[in-house]
């Protein structure tokens, strides 16, 4: 059997659609019956992964690729880069303008939560050319 | 599951195919063939929808008639606390509605508002020992029960694991009358009168399983015009009233966080902000609360498809009639050991593509590719809401290609295409008028 592969893109800076992509994948994998528990982690580390393009990149493209086993997402932006990615990682440090935390985002709490919902996780990032993120969740861990 | 277990019907005489019900179905249940509508019974929650919205009142509720009563030797009318909007003028005193409804043919009465408000009293005491699952979903509609069942199973831990009203109630109600008349439990009958199809539904469910009390469910709708008239010749009512005004307002919107006492809250109604509130839960987008109330219906049950009267002036009526009402339920023997579920609520696989995961992925490629060639216009001419459900159609072998209007077309076209026009010409007719509307 082959993996199915699911693409979009994520546009910049529109919060009204933020969330978009994650609902549509979430809801595909409901469809073709992933437990629900394993469904539920993939949105929930899928919605913070698109936030953050949406937030502090420049939107993006995101490639999910899914089989019985595993399901695998790829986060890619041409965006700043992060710098430290140790101190991104960490709970609560966040670079978000005064404007974004109006809005409920900017707790920090975004790149923990993929890792805590994932089963693995990579980050690679370059100042001034953009992250690509890639997780993984298996169905059964 | 069974068609028999399902409320909400078609009338195939009176359908005309118009489509207007398969894009409002929020299960995506209903598909147009042959010119009739169709309801895939697997998808359809029973929440009226289709009822409210078809112009040609071609969907009905399947409930029972008044002729039940004669099956029971003692019948007890359990009215939805919704009932009590229906009638104009009467806005202080609800014994008049019960009363009249021993004098359309029911032996006695028992108000669900009764029921409802003791489980309020014990959804605030359960909440207060839950920790885990909070927030605690309300199941007093069963159309969110369904739903979430279906729809959003990682969030069956929050449901609140009680009776609903209408089933507690019919219990109470059921045991005091054994003790009153000395009758078998089969002579008594308890009957439900109800705001929506739904209700019908769980009744069935639950006696499919043998674990319902309510022997039978009548539309409030069904009963109106009779029980109206009944209203008018009530002279002196009986003193037939039990509950306080909190479980009264169970009939509305919010009214159950009310009646419960929990102030970190959260109520919706209407199908579309149910859905919404369930997203974001799912998603831990909601704030933290402890409590949250869904209605299927706008409004809360004086919404419910098989009420009379307009939602919004059942409400004002209502809360003119809670005023009335004394705070507190009387203080009758409750059987409260009585409110949980017999057996826990699962989750009901019927939206997967497939039940075999490998499968269900080579289905959906399969869909996305045959979606690939429908236009995307979601515009509903093929009998199915959107251009994915067709697709999903045509890959399981229900639907042809040829249901969609702008495949018929191309194919038209190339065949048009290679004859000869009258003229004698060889310019292909019809390709130049799409030619010509694309430039448009
Ligand atoms: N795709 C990205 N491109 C550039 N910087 C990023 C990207 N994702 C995260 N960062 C940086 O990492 C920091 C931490 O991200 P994280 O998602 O954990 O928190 P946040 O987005 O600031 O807040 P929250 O996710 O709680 O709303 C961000 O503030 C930002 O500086
Ligand atoms: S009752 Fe609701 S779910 Fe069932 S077919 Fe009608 S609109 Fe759809
Ligand atoms: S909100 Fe009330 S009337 Fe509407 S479906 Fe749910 S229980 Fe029935
Ligand atoms: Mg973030």
């Amino acid at each position: 059997m082959e993996d199915l592969h699911l693409e979009f893109t994520v546009v910049p800076d529109d919060f009204t659609r933020a969330g978009e992509v994650s609902g549509k994948v979430k809801k595909t994998l409901k469809d073709l019956g992933f437990p629900p528990l394993v469904v539920r982690r993939t949105a929930i580390a899928m919605y913070e992964a698109e936030i953050n393009m949406v937030i502090h990149a420049n939107g993006g493209k995101i490639t999910v690729t899914i089989n019985p086993d595993v399901i695998t997402v790829v986060f890619a932006d041409s965006g700043p880069g992060i710098p430290d990615i140790g101190l991104a990682m960490q709970e609560g440090w966040s670079t978000a303008s005064e404007e974004i935390r109006d809005m409920g985002f900017g707790a920090g709490m975004g790149l923990p939560n993929i890792k805590k919902s994932s089963d693995y996780m990579d980050v690679q990032t370059e100042l001034g050319v953009g992250t690509t993120i890639t997780i993984k969740i298996f169905t059964n861990p | 599951m069974n068609d028999k277990l399902h409320s909400v019907k078609l009338d195939k005489e009176l359908c005309k195919g118009c489509t207007t019900c398969v894009k409002r179905c929020p299960m995506e249940a209903i598909r147009v063939r042959d010119k009739h509508a169709i309801i895939i019974n697997e998808r359809c929650i029973d929440c009226g929808e289709c009822i409210r919205v078809c112009p040609h009142h071609a969907k009905k509720a399947v409930v029972d008639t008044l002729d039940v009563l004669k099956n029971f030797e003692y019948t007890i009318a359990l009215p939805a606390p919704s009932l009590y909007g229906q009638f104009k003028g009467i806005l202080s005193d609800r014994n008049v509605i019960l009363t009249a409804l021993k004098h359309i043919g029911f032996s006695t009465v028992f108000e669900v508002s009764a029921g409802a408000e003791a489980i309020s009293t014990l959804t605030n005491r359960e909440i207060r020992k839950s920790k885990e699952n909070l927030p605690i979903i309300s199941t007093a509609c069963p159309t969110v029960v369904r739903i979430i069942r279906m729809r959003f199973p990682s969030l069956i831990p929050h449901l609140l694991d009680f009776r609903s009203p209408m089933e507690f109630t019919a219990r109470w109600a059921k045991r005091l009358a054994q003790e009153e008349t000395g009758l078998p439990l089969e002579k008594i009958g308890c009957i439900f009168i109800s705001p929506c199809p739904a209700k019908a539904t769980a009744v069935k469910l639950a006696s499919n399983a043998d674990h319902s009390a309510v022997d039978a469910v009548i539309a409030i709708s069904e009963i109106y015009p009779k029980l109206r008239t009944a209203i008018k010749r009530v002279i002196v009512p009986e003193d037939l009233a039990v509950s306080g005004s909190p479980g009264m307002g169970w009939a509305v919107s919010g009214g159950e966080c009310k009646a419960a006492a929990i102030s970190d809250n959260l109520s919706a109604d209407g199908m579309e902000n149910v859905i919404n509130i369930l997203e974001a839960l799912e998603n831990e987008e909601l704030p933290s609360v402890d409590f949250i109330e869904l209605n299927a219906c706008v409004g809360g049950c004086v919404g419910g498809v098989l009420t009379v009267e307009n939602p919004f002036i059942a409400r004002g009526r209502i809360k003119h009639l809670m005023k009335a009402t004394a705070p507190v339920l009387r203080p009758d023997q409750c059987p409260i050991d009585d409110v949980n579920w017999d057996h826990s609520v699962e989750f009901d696989p019927s939206l997967r593509i497939d039940s075999n995961l490998s499968d269900a992925i080579s289905l959906l490629a399969k869909i996305r590719d045959i979606e690939s060639r429908l236009n995307g216009m979601d515009c509903g001419a093929c009998g199915a809401p959107s251009c994915h459900a067709l697709a999903e159609d045509i890959a399981k072998g229900f639907a042809t290609e040829d249901q969609c209007i702008f495949i018929v077309r191309e194919k038209l076209q190339g065949l048009l295409g290679q004859h000869e026009n009258p003229d004698g010409t060889a310019e292909p007719a019809v390709a130049k008028e799409a030619e010509s509307e694309e430039q448009a």
